[in-house]
């Protein structure tokens, strides 16, 4: 008897159980579909699009016609130009893990205390972030003018050694343009660190000055540790922006002189839209596309798991 | 207290910001052949880049002095046609008068043609190849846009973009037209496009830097033209201008040296590639190339300098020659920081020959600027355009110096002399070629933009120049 009754509530229980989560799983696709229709739309059918591009040789006006297979793939790597420019951009990233990144944890460091006029210079740090790329590559182009530019007048006018052609030399082009890099980035690395330094509680420190630890000690062994998540995320957009970088090199040296501050992205520029070869260019931006890709998840699986971990983003 | 202070800052750092806008005069040049995020086709079609901000931003300084004192002249009256219709124009005149001018033509044609409603779109050299070539890729070309010719406009031609005129151009209207210049706008035996202005890139000298130098006449041959070269440097002169950022400024120098030791026949076969592009002829013009290079003959860190740079130079009388087309002393004054450039000291005169060339010294080589014919252009848009190259609007062209006229009896209106010197040139040869970046297909011309560039970077020998292209020109012409 006793049974029955139970076995009669569940069964009524289940469709009402039922029908809410229905109405609940369509009110999350209701309110999920036009950000979802946007970023199918703007980015996951383009890039689909861009691989079935890759296959064809096309100049992007006509028909596509002309299957060519995995051939821009094959000529895309067997170009010397192409592997320079990659490794002009591992240089850059290598570069900006290893000076642009402590440059600005030591001025963060220095921020992130109470110090007078902390805000002013934290404003100014992040003021080059503010401004344009191309606004930037054009005023740093009168900067290091070989004639009259604001560098090479102060060389030679302070004697402080040769003044040099300094987007126009080959062995240093790639240099001059990762300078400014430096300079218009550090802003945004800065932020985010002082960010993660308030974090940090004040007691730690005190406690560990307390106990005798130098300020030396005090940044080895509990603060940097402590940024350690920050420090992760700053060189993992640092990596994926060095790989993507385009701007202001496009508008510096526009990946001159003979290819010295070549990469990957103006080389796409270049070869697919400048020369009319869609196909072509469509193939180095999927190549692009697949490092930027890969790296992002072997990153995120590897070092930031324990970041993540409970936020139900590696499951 | 804080309050007072937070404001103080917000007034730093608009200011900060502000400044970062910068002189107009002196970002716009800078930005339009650098800001390139939004170009597309820039780096390898630069030379007209140059040319139509000549005539666009810079035609108004050389017009400045006629249309001071006498007003702008009216434009001709039309024929009425009978035809009616929408003709959409795009123009890259964004300066004056030469942007007035065009404007007053479409004014005079729809007055005489009260059926035909005339759109003209400027917009800037840069803006307008992006937008074409988004228009293009889309397959609804405007009825009326500017158009180089050569081998770009080809692309356009074989994708089925362009209206074939040869019909239209048979008689009268195409025989007032000089040979030369009609043909860059054909492809493949048909006519798409008619030209409007047609000069010749030539060396541009300071005349009284060649005298502090001893030079007295200008070189005719290579071997006189390298001997003044040193005896600049002798001077304490920079010899030459040249902003090789830009690239196609230094291809002029590989193509003259081609056309000369090779001429006409040379370029022929290699076009149609029952010869090379690395065959003799064009390694010579490599390593004669090379022969210039090896005298240091540029300014300090020209590989890093643009096109404007380039002309700021020789405005400012720092160098004492230049390679460049017709539009170079507009651009030079525009560029120069007096804004007055060399005027009267500017002298010109063409490549010298190369003793033993199997060209002709007289050949020329150069562009100028057309107007091309979309496919669903209507008659009208025909008719307009037989309008805007007859003979009389020729002549107006010519006499504001906007342009070099090209048809037929229009050389008379031309009065600016070092301009006239560049007609009779482009008279007088005998071969008009077409410069490479724009004549041959995007992808060849971009190739050898490059391989020269590090030729006179000095990491590319003559021999891997000359192959390069040819490896290029054997994908891209084998149609």
């Amino acid at each position: 008897m006793q049974l029955s009754s139970e076995t009669k509530i569940k069964s009524v229980a289940q469709p009402a159980q039922r029908r809410r989560k229905y109405a609940k799983l369509l009110t999350i696709l209701l309110f999920l579909a036009p950000a979802a229709v946007i970023y199918i739309y703007f980015v996951i059918f383009p890039v689909v699009q861009s691989i079935y591009y890759s296959l064809y040789k096309w100049n992007g006006l006509g028909p596509i016609t002309n299957f060519i297979g995995l051939d821009n793939y094959t000529k895309a790597l067997g170009d010397k130009t192409f592997t320079t420019a990659l490794s002009h951009n591992l240089l850059i990233a290598v570069l900006s893990i290893f000076i642009q990144l402590p440059l600005s944890l030591m001025l963060a460091l220095l921020v992130a205390r109470h110090m007078p006029g902390r805000s002013i210079f934290r404003m100014i740090f992040f003021l080059p972030y503010v401004l344009s790329d191309v606004t930037t590559g054009v005023i740093w182009s009168f900067v290091y003018k070989p004639e009259g530019g604001l560098i090479n007048s102060a060389i030679s006018s302070l004697n402080l050694g040769e003044p040099q052609a300094w987007l126009g030399n080959t062995d240093l082009a790639l240099f001059a343009v990762f300078v400014v890099m430096c300079w218009k980035y550090f802003g945004f690395h800065l932020i985010l660190y002082v960010a993660g330094l308030q974090q940090i509680p004040a007691d730690l420190e005190e406690a560990a000055k307390i106990d005798g630890a130098s300020t030396l000690q005090v940044l080895r062994h509990i603060t940097i540790p402590l940024l350690g998540s920050t420090i992760r995320i700053s060189i993992f957009l640092s990596i994926l922006g060095s790989l993507q970088y385009f701007d202001l090199i496009w508008v510096m040296t526009n990946g001159g002189p003979v290819g010295a501050s070549e990469t990957m992205a103006t080389y796409m520029i270049k070869n697919g839209f400048q020369r009319f070869q869609l196909g072509y260019g469509s193939a180095v931006g999927v190549i692009l596309f697949s490092l930027c890709f890969i790296f992002s998840i072997a990153y995120q699986r590897v070092v930031l798991r324990r970041d993540l971990a409970g936020s139900g983003a590696l499951t | 207290m804080k309050r007072r202070s937070c404001l103080l800052l917000l007034m730093l750092v608009f200011g900060l910001i502000l400044s970062a806008c910068g002189d107009p005069t002196a970002t716009a040049p800078a930005a339009a052949t650098t800001a390139a995020p939004a170009t597309t086709t820039a780096a390898t079609t630069a030379a007209p880049a140059a040319t139509t901000t000549a005539v666009a931003t810079t035609a108004a300084p050389a017009a400045t002095t006629t249309v001071a004192a006498t007003p702008l002249p009216t434009a001709p009256v039309a024929k009425a046609s009978g035809l009616s219709g929408t003709v959409n124009w795009w123009h890259i005149t964004t300066g004056d008068p030469g942007k007035a001018v065009w404007q007053s033509m479409a004014d005079a044609y729809m007055k005489a043609n009260p059926g035909v409603k005339i759109n003209i779109t400027i917009l800037e050299n840069d803006a307008f190849k992006t937008k074409l070539t988004t228009v293009m890729q889309s397959g609804s070309p405007p009825d009326l846009f500017q158009s180089w010719g050569g081998g770009v406009m080809a692309e356009y031609a074989r994708a089925g973009l362009l209206k074939d005129i040869s019909g239209d151009l048979k008689g009268s209207w195409g025989d007032s037209f000089n040979k030369a210049p009609l043909e860059v706008y054909a492809a493949d035996g048909k006519y798409y496009g008619a030209p409007w202005d047609m000069g010749a890139v030539g060396f541009w000298y300071n005349k009284a830097l060649f005298a502090k130098a001893g030079i007295t006449t200008p070189p005719a041959t290579w071997t006189e033209f390298l001997t003044d070269v040193k005896k600049l440097q002798a001077a304490g002169i920079t010899p030459i201008s040249l902003g090789e950022k830009d690239k196609w400024p230094g291809h002029f120098y590989w193509v003259y040296l081609a056309t000369r030791i090779g001429g006409k026949a040379a370029f022929d076969k290699a076009y149609a590639q029952t010869g090379t592009f690395a065959d003799p002829s064009y390694v010579q013009a490599g390593q004669k190339l090379k022969e210039l290079v090896d005298l240091k003959p540029f300014q300090s860190g020209f590989l890093g300098l643009t096109y404007n740079d380039q002309a700021a130079a020789m405005g400012e009388g720092k160098a004492a020659m230049e390679l460049m087309g017709q539009w170079a002393p507009s651009v030079e004054k525009d560029q120069s920081s007096n804004k007055q450039g060399q005027g009267e000291n500017l002298g010109f005169f063409p490549f010298p020959m190369v003793e033993g060339g199997a060209g002709d010294k007289d050949d020329i080589m150069g562009g100028g600027n057309g107007i091309a014919v979309g496919k669903n252009a209507s008659p009208a848009a025909v008719d307009f355009l037989k309008y805007l190259t007859s003979l009389e609007s020729q002549k107006l062209f010519g006499q504001l110096s906007l342009a070099l006229p090209v048809v037929k009896g229009s050389e008379s209106a031309v009065a600016n002399p070092q301009q006239l010197q560049i007609q009779t040139s482009v008279n007088k040869a005998k071969y008009y070629q077409l410069y490479y970046d724009q004549y041959l297909p995007p992808a060849i011309a971009s190739v050898i933009v490059d391989q020269v560039q590090g030729l006179i970077a000095g990491s590319a020998s003559p021999e891997a120049v000359a192959k390069a292209v040819q490896e290029s020109a054997a994908s891209e012409l084998k149609k």
